[in-house]
């Protein structure tokens, strides 16, 4: 995983996951973010890092806030961006992923933005590409999300810079969630204090723990002492298959409210990396109070892509 | 026919007992003697195999050859071929061909393909329900009188337990022994890696042990009930092997092989999403590994089978969850074998046993030995001749192996079906 997307020189080439990275390159995306961050409530400037190089947005599955905040980050970089939605056409046709893929490089294009509803997906494609190409990955199945957990990462540390003193609580569906596992990496990555997964056992995968995480099946105990508070988005199917019984008792299990959120610590932040569900997961009073960051995650979610995309970018200008 | 002569090689039988140099001799397709040579027998052909080891010819009893119905994979001919390379001159063949094999007309077939193939001996296994599908008994009686030489479900797991008990009693009716690939239907139909750290790690739909285990006590369960004779195929979890183990030990005649693969491979050797590891049942943890080890060292699984699943490239081309599960193993059944001996995991004649005189007993096989007077099925190994797996030593169409560019150590000489030499390495 490590050798794959990495350059000999230990520079990013692909994006694929965030485990096996080093707490320097994750530091270096983070303060490269910085860098392209504008001033407090101004816009991020347009720079020209990125001009003639064609970046192509392949989305196999629906998302409308990743592929915008990637598409604006292509653009504040100054590529040519080419977004493509292949969720139902071309494989519905029977193309394969890499016939897609292979066409897409006959178009000279110089990186892929990739989002596939198989875990492994990104991988594959980065494995398979012609060599010139980075490939980003924006959410393969249920493994990986990293982007999304750098602008994560990006959100808490501008509020809380210490992460070694940090208690994060991941709260709701991590067996699906390829957010979590990112973030989950990240943040042991970086040093935080403890990572706490808070969710029934039939939303955990069973060896959870071998992630590097303590569990809690119970909101209300797993929020003691906690600094950074994660929900995340519960699905509509899991009611089918079993996994729950109905939205009512997950939210009266592990929906934020604000009497629970007062069982964390003060200052505590209140996250979620979307689209929120008000009244499954989180109380909207909760989602929009003054602990939450949510939008603010949303703005970094620019800046941090532009640090990536730029990154991945790097080896071909440098050599 | 001619007269042949196995001469100075390290004679190995276990059915017989039997381990020492001589000579095995060879006359109308027989064995006529082993050890010393007959007075008076004058060869016309001699197999020089001092430095080497002769046993029986190989009994494989999970293979696949992909015809009819998925030719791009493999063929007849080009399998038939990796089998005689590999040693083995009896395999006996899953129903899931296509069509499967749950009518006489496709059991012919495959007989038909098999002469025209005349590699190895080829013992179809009858779909124990139509389609494989676990809704209506196949025709058992006519598929055994049409060459099966035993009926299973293949990979395919049954859901409904009535069908599985009305099935077996009807096997056991008409004397035939069910080869069980044990997979509950709920709880492991759905995922493509065991359900453990890797499979967290990356995201993979699990399958836990348990849904062999369960599927394993159910089986021991309506045998109790039904008396029907059971082989299980492809272990892959230590609590399958403790459960066989106590079922035995209670004088249930139940039986049990483990894929070669299986005894060598854990889910922690699987680089990332490289589908060269997807198999079914997955590979598990060291813990599952080493009890596979040690159940075959104690005779608990008696038998070692290849589980030979060649695909095209296309059916690997693709992100983990996505690409077709299985192997491409014939051919890494000896060395594989001899690298447990190597490790002191097994014996040399326990390796040997578990890859003839045992498999023969499971499917009623006069075969599996050396013993005079039986179809002179013999395999003729270096154990010290190191090769590398490449597109020139390679045999089988499905180059779907996570040993791809390995260097083995041990490789077939000379195979014999029936006194002939179907196989013979170039260089020897």
């Amino acid at each position: 995983m490590i050798a794959l997307q990495l350059t000999t020189e230990g520079r990013l080439k692909h994006f694929l996951t965030v485990e096996g990275l080093s707490r320097n390159l994750l530091t270096e995306i983070l303060d490269t973010a910085e860098s392209f961050v504008g001033g407090p409530g101004q816009p991020i400037k347009k720079v020209p890092l990125l001009r003639g190089k064609t970046i192509v947005n392949l989305f196999f599955e629906n998302s409308t806030r990743t592929r915008t905040t990637f598409e604006l980050a292509a653009k504040r970089l100054s590529a040519d961006v080419l977004n493509m939605s292949i969720a139902t056409s071309s494989t519905a046709k029977g193309e394969s992923l890499l016939d897609t893929i292979r066409n897409l490089e006959a178009m000279f294009v110089d990186m892929f933005v990739v989002r596939h509803n198989i875990s492994g997906s990104a991988h594959f494609i980065a494995q398979h590409t012609a060599p010139h190409i980075s490939v980003i990955n924006a959410g393969d199945g249920q493994h990986a999300h990293p982007t999304q957990a750098m602008l994560d990462m990006f959100t808490i540390r501008q509020i809380k810079p210490d992460f070694a003193k940090l208690r994060v609580a991941i709260i709701g569906d991590i067996l699906h969630s390829r957010v979590a596992r990112s973030q989950i990496q990240a943040l042991n990555t970086l040093g935080a204090a403890e990572v706490r997964v808070i969710a029934p056992k039939t939303l955990l995968p069973t060896h959870v723990e071998s992630l590097g995480v303590s569990v809690c099946h119970s909101l209300t105990e797993g929020l003691k002492d906690i600094d950074v508070i994660i929900m995340l988005r519960l699905q509509k199917e899991r009611m089918a298959s079993a996994l729950l019984p109905s939205e009512a008792e997950y939210f009266k299990c592990f929906g934020l409210t604000e009497s629970k959120l007062k069982i964390a610590k003060t200052d505590a932040i209140v996250m979620h990396p979307g689209p929120i569900n008000r009244g499954v997961e989180i109380e909207s009073s909760v989602a929009d109070g003054p602990q939450s960051v949510i939008l603010r995650q949303v703005s970094n979610g620019i800046a941090v892509r532009m640090a990536i995309l730029s990154m991945a970018m790097q080896p071909q200008g440098g050599g | 026919m001619a007269k042949l002569a196995i001469r100075g090689g390290r004679i190995v039988d276990p059915a017989n007992e039997l381990d020492g140099t001589g000579t095995v001799c060879v006359d109308g397709g027989k064995i006529v003697s082993v050890l010393a040579e007959p007075e008076g027998f004058v060869a016309d052909q001699v197999i020089e195999a001092a430095g080497k080891i002769v046993c029986p010819g190989f009994i494989d009893l999970s293979t696949r050859l992909r015809e009819p119905g998925h030719s791009r994979k493999g063929t007849f001919k080009s399998e038939t071929l990796a089998a005689a390379s590999a040693g083995v001159t009896s395999l006996c063949l899953q129903p899931d061909t296509k069509p499967v094999i749950d009518t006489p007309a496709v059991a012919e077939l495959i007989k038909e393909l098999a002469d025209n193939a005349r590699y190895p001996q080829i013992y179809p296994i009858a779909a124990l329900t139509q389609k494989l599908e676990g809704n209506e008994l196949s025709s058992m009686l006519s598929l055994k009188q049409a060459g099966c030489i035993a009926v299973g479900n293949a990979s395919r797991p049954i859901a409904n337990l009535l069908i599985l008990r009305r099935a077996m009693e009807y096997a056991a009716s008409h004397g035939l022994v069910l080869m069980y690939r044990p997979n509950d239907f709920w709880l492991g139909s759905q995922g493509c890696a065991h359900e453990g750290a890797v499979a967290t790690r990356y995201g993979l739909p699990g399958i836990p042990d348990t849904a062999e285990t369960i599927a394993v006590e159910q089986c021991l369960e309506l045998v109790v009930l039904t008396g029907c004779r059971v082989h299980f195929g492809q272990l892959s979890c230590r609590r399958a092997v403790i459960k066989i183990q106590q079922a035995q030990k209670y004088g249930m005649a139940v039986t049990a092989d483990v894929a070669i693969h299986h005894l060598h491979l854990t889910e922690e050797d699987m680089a990332p999403f490289d589908s060269a590891y997807h198999v079914l049942p997955p590979f598990r943890t060291e813990r599952d590994k080493a009890y596979l080890r040690q159940g075959l060292a104690g005779g608990i699984i008696g038998c070692i089978c290849s589980d030979h699943q060649p695909h095209d490239l296309d059916a690997k081309l693709g992100a983990f969850p996505e690409t077709e599960p299985g192997l491409s193993s014939l051919e890494t059944l000896l060395p594989l074998t001899l690298k447990l001996v190597a490790q002191h995991a097994i014996t040399l004649e326990q390796g040997i046993a578990a890859l003839t005189r045992n498999p023969a007993a499971v499917v009623g096989l006069k075969a599996g030995s050396l013993t005079p007077g039986l179809p002179a099925d013999i395999c003729v190994f270096d154990p010290n001749l190191e090769w590398p797996v490449n597109a020139q030593t390679w045999r089988s169409k499905g180059r779907n192996t996570p040993f791809w560019g390995h260097t083995f150590k041990g490789r077939v000489t000379e195979t014999l079906q029936a006194g002939q030499v179907i196989y013979r390495l170039a260089s020897s």
